[in-house]
Parts: structure tokens; sequence; C-alpha cells
């Protein structure tokens, strides 16, 4: 009795004290080693890419090998009918999939796909590509921004279907309960009430999973192929910014470096100012408590 | 409701209650929203959930999709190099002849040793996040390690190739394989370029994956647990080591996995620092090839239906382990958090 007293008052011993320590250190260290190349990918983006951004850059398309200036308008533009394409496939059918996950998927059956939707969203984007080409291009026989729409459309899907879903749990059980109580069919009540209480939370997973695709280029390579030139036809080959920024960067050409670093700048700002906004706007909102 | 508005006092009803009174408005309640909504309305009901239901199939429909295509494809090169196709190194397009091992060398070698870089490194952030870190700083810090996950992997190549693989070659291998070159790993001539450049790039790309999933599992973990081993006293590192990371070992784990199955899927950036070559070399200096960048470089080259068709059995190779790599991953840190809401970020 009396030795388990004095064990309890007994100051922490050195080894302890020491190993707390290290521990400690070790990881305030390691946020320290990632804050390294986050600041050194972000420092060098700056340092290379804005010298090199210049009005031509928006307004013109690519010169031919050898000849200095032009820009990557076509790629700008081509992205967003890419992107365009992608989100008019993976928003309703992800948005639907997670209203059926959320309001009817109680049972196995809403597991299941949930599960898939996971499994979907790891699956590599090239091997997306593998089959928007299979799907689109061997029949279209050509490379075409809609094969390039479709494959990261369906990467979109599992991405907005989760975050539809959780953002719908969040709406308080009473909120449906009392738009059902006035009357209202459950459609109604759903797409109306629910839905539309969880908008901001949804937009936000819609900007997450466009920020995603944006950055994309594996799945590009081949369904969208890329073009030089200005092509505003779906059914055409089509520039996208990551792909230039990927052509351009193993060119052996020290202006298509610059070029690469520019579009680089470019289309991080595009994505980081998404997200940045997105998790500002809604950082007062739902998010708040709970993280 | 009615018992209010009537004022009755209940001891009044004694042993003989009135049993038509007290449903009755709930009855008429119901009625009206029966003869609102009319046969119609519920037929439209029958209809929307139909439709949502389609929608939640099409994810089912679109890994099948996946399946098939990918069988179908590669159906030729299945029936000329059966199972061997995994196990030659051969990969000669003009000969016809196409086997895979060292891609998959490439993939699984670069993988694992990045994992071994990025999970030290990635379970230090979450823990210092989550339990070390004086609150102002929680947000801002878990906003940065996003901010790395949000970065383009073609970007992470851009800085790779211009960055990266220069540092590596004047700095880094020169001083690897004066000191460590005895172990046969860092041998042969600094390129920057290739395998080691490779595995650093994707340990970058991984920890914010494996921090944030550990940042999500180590919350779940109960605070009574923290305050009991706490009351026993335990000092900091103790009470995280035994009440915190002890009890979400499962979902450390699987995030870990998750993050593994990200390294074997990744692309871009692998494509544009590791060179390159079909060889399997014991030296990290040396170039490698993974099965996902063999398709980035060589899927519009490829004329030949056998080429093709061997491409594609790669990428069906790939999706079958990305698969089950991502649905044990999924299965543990389920099986952690279930029951609080589920993130869909990942």
């Amino acid at each position: 009795m009396l030795s388990a007293t004095r064990t309890q008052t007994r100051p922490i011993g050195l080894g302890r004290r020491v190993r707390n320590l290290l521990a400690t250190a070790a990881a305030s260290a390691s946020v320290v080693l990632v804050m390294v190349p986050l600041v050194a990918i972000f420092g060098y983006l700056v340092y290379r890419g804005i010298g090199a951004v210049d009005l031509a850059f928006f307004l013109e398309t690519p010169k031919p090998v050898g000849e200095t200036g032009g820009g990557m308008a076509n790629a700008i533009v081509g992205s967003g009918i890419i992107l365009g394409i992608a989100s008019l496939i993976g928003v309703p059918l992800g948005i639907g999939a997670g209203i059926y996950l959320a309001e009817y998927g109680r049972g196995r059956f809403g597991d299941v796909i949930r599960f898939m939707a996971d499994i979907l969203n790891g699956v590599p984007s090239i091997v997306i590509g593998l089959v928007a080409y299979s799907l689109v291009v061997l029949r279209q026989k050509h490379f075409s921004a809609l094969a390039g729409g479709v494959a990261l459309g369906i990467m979109m899907i599992p991405t907005v279907t989760r975050a539809t879903e959780e953002m719908l749990l969040m709406v308080p059980r009473t909120v449906r309960e009392a738009a059902l109580g006035l009357g209202v069919a459950q459609w109604r009540a759903t797409l109306s009430v629910t839905l539309r209480t969880a908008t901001s939370g949804v937009i936000t997973g819609i900007m997450l999973a466009f920020a995603r695709v944006a950055g994309e280029t594996a799945p590009l390579l081949f369904t969208a192929f890329g073009n030089q030139f200005w092509n505003l036809n779906l059914d055409q080959p089509t520039a996208a910014l990551p792909l230039q920024i990927f052509v351009y960067a193993i060119s052996p050409y020290d202006d298509w470096h610059r070029k690469a670093w520019a579009g680089a700048l470019v289309l991080i700002v595009i994505i980081v100012g998404s997200v940045a906004a997105v998790r500002w706007s809604t950082s007062r909102g739902v998010y708040r408590g709970a993280e | 409701m009615s018992d209010s508005l009537a004022g009755m006092p209940p001891v009044l009803h004694g042993s003989t209650p009135e049993p038509t009174t007290r449903p009755a408005p709930a009855t008429r309640a119901q009625r009206l929203v029966r003869l609102r909504q009319g046969t119609l309305s519920r037929l439209a009901d029958r209809l929307f959930r139909y439709a949502m239901l389609g929608c939640a199939l099409s994810v089912a429909g679109v890994l099948g999709l996946i399946v098939y295509e990918l069988v179908v494809n590669s159906r030729l090169s299945m029936h000329e190099f059966g199972w061997s196709f995994f196990t030659r190194e051969v990969w000669d397009p003009v000969m016809g002849e196409f086997g895979a091992l060292s891609f998959i060398y490439g993939t699984v070698v670069s993988s694992l040793l990045a994992l071994a870089l990025a999970v030290p490194v990635a379970v230090g952030v979450a823990v210092f996040v989550t339990e070390m870190c004086p609150r102002p700083l929680r947000g801002p810090l878990a906003f940065l390690s996003e901010l790395l996950a949000a970065i383009p992997s073609v970007i992470y190549g851009l800085w790779g190739i211009f960055v990266l693989a220069p540092l590596l070659r004047e700095h880094v291998q020169p001083w690897l394989a004066k000191y460590l070159g005895w172990t046969g790993l860092f041998e042969g001539p600094p390129y920057g370029i290739g395998m080691l450049a490779a595995v650093v790039i994707l340990a970058i790309m991984i920890v914010p994956i494996v921090s944030s999933l550990t940042r999500e599992v180590l919350a779940t973990v109960p605070r009574a647990q923290r305050e009991g081993v706490l009351a026993l006293g335990a000092t900091r590192w103790e009470m995280i080591r035994m009440g915190v990371l002890r009890n979400a070992r499962a979902g450390i784990v699987g995030a870990i996995i998750l993050g593994l199955g990200r390294a074997l899927g990744e692309t871009m950036a692998v494509t544009m620092v590791i060179g390159n070559r079909p060889e399997i070399s014991k030296s990290l200096f040396a170039p490698g090839y993974t099965m996902a960048s063999v398709l980035a470089n060589e899927f519009t080259e490829a004329t030949e239906d056998l080429y093709l068709s061997a491409l594609i059995e790669i990428g069906l190779g790939l999706f079958v382990v990305t698969i089950i790599v991502n649905g044990l991953a999924r299965l543990l840190v389920w099986s952690v958090t279930r029951g609080t809401p589920a993130r869909s970020h990942a």
C-alpha cells in the first residue's frame, strides 16, 4: 500500500522524460520535413513561372519548334471543354448516387455501392484512360475531347458521390420530417429541401472533384491526345493544359521549359485557388466542429 | 399534443379511457397527407427512387465496364503468353516479345521504398497535428498538407526534372555512392533521373494522403482512452503510444496501404523522372520503368494488335493489384472509423 503511493508521487524518471522529448521532437521534425518540399515546389513554381506568364500566354497558340513566343490559349480553352464534358457526366451521376446512398442506401446494398465508390476512387487514372480509349476512341477511330471528358467524368463520379452523401447525412432528420409533414412528396422534399440545405457542402465536393481532375494528365494522353492548334470540335484531338505542360517539360528546348513552368503556375493557381476558396467559404459553416 | 389541448388531467380518465378521441387527430393528418399526395405523386416518388438507384448503379457499372474492356482487349496477349507474361523480363516490340516483369519490379520497388520513406513522416505529422500542436496551428497545418495533395502529378514531375534530379545528381548521389556505395544499392553514374528520383517524388506525393487518413483515424480514438492513460501517470508520448496509436493500429495500417495503392498507380510524376528503361537493376541510380509509365509512354505508339494487347494486359494487372490493395485498405479504415461520418477526400 505504502509503496504504491510512493511510486505515484515519484517524479517521472529521466529516461521517460527524454523519450517523451525525443518523440515530440521527431513529430515536429516530420512537420518541418513536409513543409520543405511544399515550400520548394511553390517557390520554384512562382520563381520559374512568373517571368514566363505574359499576355501572349493566354491569347496565342504554340509556335512551331524553334520559334520563341506563343502561348497556351488553345490548351486553356481545351481544358475547359474537356472539364465541361467531364462535369456533365460526373456531377449528375455523382449527386444522384449520393442521394441514393444517403436517403435509401441503408442496407447491405448501400454498403456495397459505397465500397465500390471508394474502390473506383482508387483506380489509377491511367487505367481509366485505357477504358475511355476502348469505349470512345476505338469506336470513333480517332482521339477526341469527348473521350477525354468521359475519362475525367468517370473519375469525378466517386468523389462527388461520397461528398454528396456525407453532406446530406449532415442535414438534420427534423428538416426532412418537417418537409414531409407539410405533405410534400418525398422526391420534392429530397430535392428542394434536403439537397437545398446541403447545397454549399455539395458544391464543395464538386469543386474538390473538379480540382482533382483538372490536373489529370495520364488519362488524357490517349484520349484527348493534345493538339498544337485551335480546336473547338468535340470530335477532334484537343489540347489540355496538363498535357501541354508534360509535352513541354520532356522536350529539349529551353523556351518550351519556360512555357511548361508558366503553364504549371497557371494550373496551380486555378486548382489551389478553387480549393482554397471553397475551404475558406465553408470553414465557417458545416466543417467547423467536425474537424 | 391533443392531451394538452384538451387540458384534461390524466387522473380523470381512470379506468374508462376514450379510445376514439385520442388517435383521431393523427389519422386525420395522415389522411390529409395522403389526399394531397395522390397516386401521381407516389408514382413520381417511385420514379425518383429508381432514377437515384440508377445513378448509384452507374458506380458498379463503371467498375464492371473497366473489367470487361480490359479483359476483352487483352485476350490476345493472354492467349499468346499465358501466365509467363508476368514472369518474363523481355520487352521487345519489334520482335513481338512481351513480358511485364521489369515493369512489375519497377512499380513494386518504387512504391515500397517510397512508402518506407513516407510513412514515418506521415504518421509523425498526423500525431503532431492531432496530439501535440497548439490549437490555432491545427487548421493551417491540415490545410497545408491538403495543398500538397492538390498539386497535380504533372507539376511534381516538372519539379522533379528541373529541381530534384539536378539536386540528386550533384549533391545527394555522390554522397550516397561514397558512403553507402558498398551496399550495391547506390552504384553507377549519377544521372539524377532514375529509380531514386522516382522514390523521392512518390514519397512526397503520398505523405499527405497517409497523414490525412491517419489524422482521421486518430481523431476517432475516444478522449477517455487518453485521459485514462494520462491518469495512470504516463508522459505524453506514452499516452500517445499506448492510448492512441495502439488503439488506432488497424486504421493506420489501412491508411498506409491506401498510400501504397496511390503509389502503385501514380503515372505522370514517375514517368517524368524514372528514366523509362525496361531493366531490372539492383542500383537505385539506374533508370527503371513502371507499369503505369509504360502505358503512358508507349500506348499511342503501339501499332500492332499484340503490342496494344500486351499493354492493356499490363493495365489489367495494375487494376487488379490496386483493387486488392485499396479494398483491403478501405476495409481496415472502415473497421476503425465506422460510426463516424465518412470523409470522401483521400
